[in-house]
């Protein structure tokens, strides 16, 4: 049996009892046993880890496949996501929202925002991975030096964050 | 704005926030309140190229900029990434930084202003984590300033949110509102009298978090505890700072003046010579490392908050619980001090502060 967050063997099959909702089995390797042992039960990434587990239950086939999962803005792999317990770009909220919703719950109790709004709105999930993607291209032009394509994206991306900056800001990106 | 910091002379005063002042300051250090945000049109930190991060660093400043008058009255920005080691941890220790972006890589930077009040990390695990401290329980006047700042920031920066699921964070612990509200309690009362698995115990099933000194991973040291909300998805702000402000630290507070009660009443004797003892350990030894001194400074504490001893005033207690750490040593001194040189300098320096001899680098 594989562990629960690698590729390694799982050695250590943790019952957790702590749980309000019954016992909980874990299959971890050694490395990722120490982390969740050592790490207080109010981590965050242990908190992470117990969802994760319990969502997932013990299915290998299907954690296989959701691992494979990947951003189209960012990248990120939802196996990289499990490993660091840190999410790659705000478009992940939506790509990967499915699987996110019951680690939400788990850690929150709540999966919908009931605080304050920004009094300005940055656009859709769509446009801000579209303004993220603009920019990662614009880096690659850069880099491989075709300014002319670079002055196009940057064009582009001034054009999508116009109408929400406010008036007299100095636009400040790195040219 | 004005750029960077002169760090040896933040080595030689104390923020606003370590005066002992303020509600409940006998047994409440500090009040903090931070809130993470992430600009909508980049990745979160993890994925950002070392290009997105300056990008970051160099917009967040510049926008910054265009709002300081109003922001605050003195702002310091200081870019971290070129600093050396012991000024990042002057930093760390000052609480103006978090220790995970001390030692991350990469451009980073943290603004703050004079009175060490408010703090603005830029590139920590958000692109933006602002935070506000005030000295004692002070949650309503914390999160209005906190709340200001965000306000103020919203106007000149475009924050990544979800109508769903609210600021979006890299982290899924922190969606949602983005806030933390933390309480740093004084708690030894209930750790002499092993009440503190209890506390804990009780405090895992309100969702609240029980930490050490410097948050996340650190150990508890010097009987200092931290309590903060867990949650951050699904309840408002003021919800969030009720739970920690009015539910849990009150409850704490009294738990732990039950404690101090009980000691006075049953074990008054042993506590003062325990308290003696601190205060003689620390005002005579020759070298004693920073745990040491830790636990000492939190026994004299105690003994002023009970009544027990009538000097040094908690002000002066709170300061040397600041100075006597590593990297402020060292600034004081000037220069990078081996560990056992360090261990001889914090005890020479216990000594002239506790003996009134040397007030010479008090403010």
């Amino acid at each position: 049996m594989k562990c629960q967050f690698c590729e390694k063997p799982a050695t250590f099959h943790i019952t957790e009892l702590t749980e309000p909702t019954g016992p909980q089995v874990m299959h971890l390797c050694e490395e990722h046993a120490k982390g969740f042992l050592h790490k207080g039960a109010s981590s965050p990434m242990a908190a992470i880890a117990t969802a994760l587990a319990k969502q997932l239950g013990q299915s290998g086939d299907d954690l296989e496949e959701l691992d494979q999962k990947e951003c189209p803005v960012c990248g990120i792999t939802f196996r990289e996501f499990r490993n660091s317990g840190r999410l790659g770009c705000p478009y992940d909220y939506t790509h990967f929202e499915a699987d996110l919703r019951p680690l939400l719950i788990n850690v929150h109790d709540r999966t919908d925002h009931a605080g304050k709004h920004p009094q300005r709105s940055a656009g859709t999930a769509d446009s801000q991975a579209r303004m993220i993607k603009l920019r990662s291209e614009m880096e690659e032009a850069i880099k491989s030096e075709d300014y002319e394509r670079a002055s196009e994206l940057r064009d582009e991306l001034k054009n999508m964050a116009a109408p929400l900056n406010p008036p007299n800001t100095e636009t400040d990106d790195q040219s | 704005m004005k750029r960077d910091a002169d760090f040896e002379q933040l080595a030689r005063y104390t923020g606003e926030w370590m005066r002992g002042e303020g509600p409940e300051s006998d047994i409440v250090i500090s009040t903090r309140v931070r809130l993470a945000r992430n600009l909508a049109d980049f990745p979160f930190i993890r994925r950002c190229s070392d290009e997105d991060r300056l990008s970051i660093e160099r917009t967040v400043r510049s926008r910054m900029e265009t709002i300081a008058d109003r922001l605050w009255e003195s702002a310091q920005y200081v870019d971290l990434e070129p600093l050396s080691e012991i000024d990042r941890q002057l930093l760390v220790e000052r609480q103006l930084i978090s220790r995970e972006i001390a030692d991350s890589d990469g451009s980073r930077a943290v603004a703050f202003d004079a009175s060490e009040g408010y703090s603005v990390m830029i590139n920590e695990e958000d692109h933006l984590r602002i935070q506000v401290m005030r000295s004692g329980l002070d949650i309503e006047n914390t999160w209005k300033q906190v709340n200001r700042i965000d306000d103020m920031l919203e106007e000149v920066v475009l924050y990544a949110f979800h109508p769903r699921y609210g600021y979006l964070t890299a982290c899924p612990t922190n969606v949602g509102t983005g806030l933390r509200v933390s309480v740093m309690l004084h708690l030894p009362a209930l750790v002499i009298t092993e009440q503190m698995d209890r506390v804990f115990r009780s405090m895992q099933r309100i969702n609240v978090t029980v930490r050490g000194l410097y948050g996340e991973g650190s150990q508890y040291t010097g009987d200092f505890y931290q309590v903060s909300n867990q949650v951050t998805l699904g309840y408002t702000e003021s919800e969030l700072l009720d739970l920690v402000g009015k539910e849990v630290a009150p409850r704490i507070i009294e738990y732990e003046r039950k404690a101090r009660e009980a000691l006075l009443k049953n074990n008054r004797d042993d506590l003062h010579d325990e308290v003696s003892r601190a205060m003689g350990i620390l005002s005579t030894a020759r070298k004693i490392s920073s745990e040491e001194t830790m636990h000492h400074l939190s026994k004299i504490r105690l003994g002023i908050s009970m009544g027990l001893i009538d000097k040094p005033d908690v002000k002066i207690i709170n300061q040397l619980f600041l100075q006597s750490q590593s990297a402020h040593l060292q600034k004081l001194q000037g220069r990078i001090l081996g560990t056992a040189e360090r261990h001889a300098r914090r005890a020479s320096f216990l000594q002239q502060h506790l003996s009134g001899k040397d007030d010479a680098t008090w403010n």
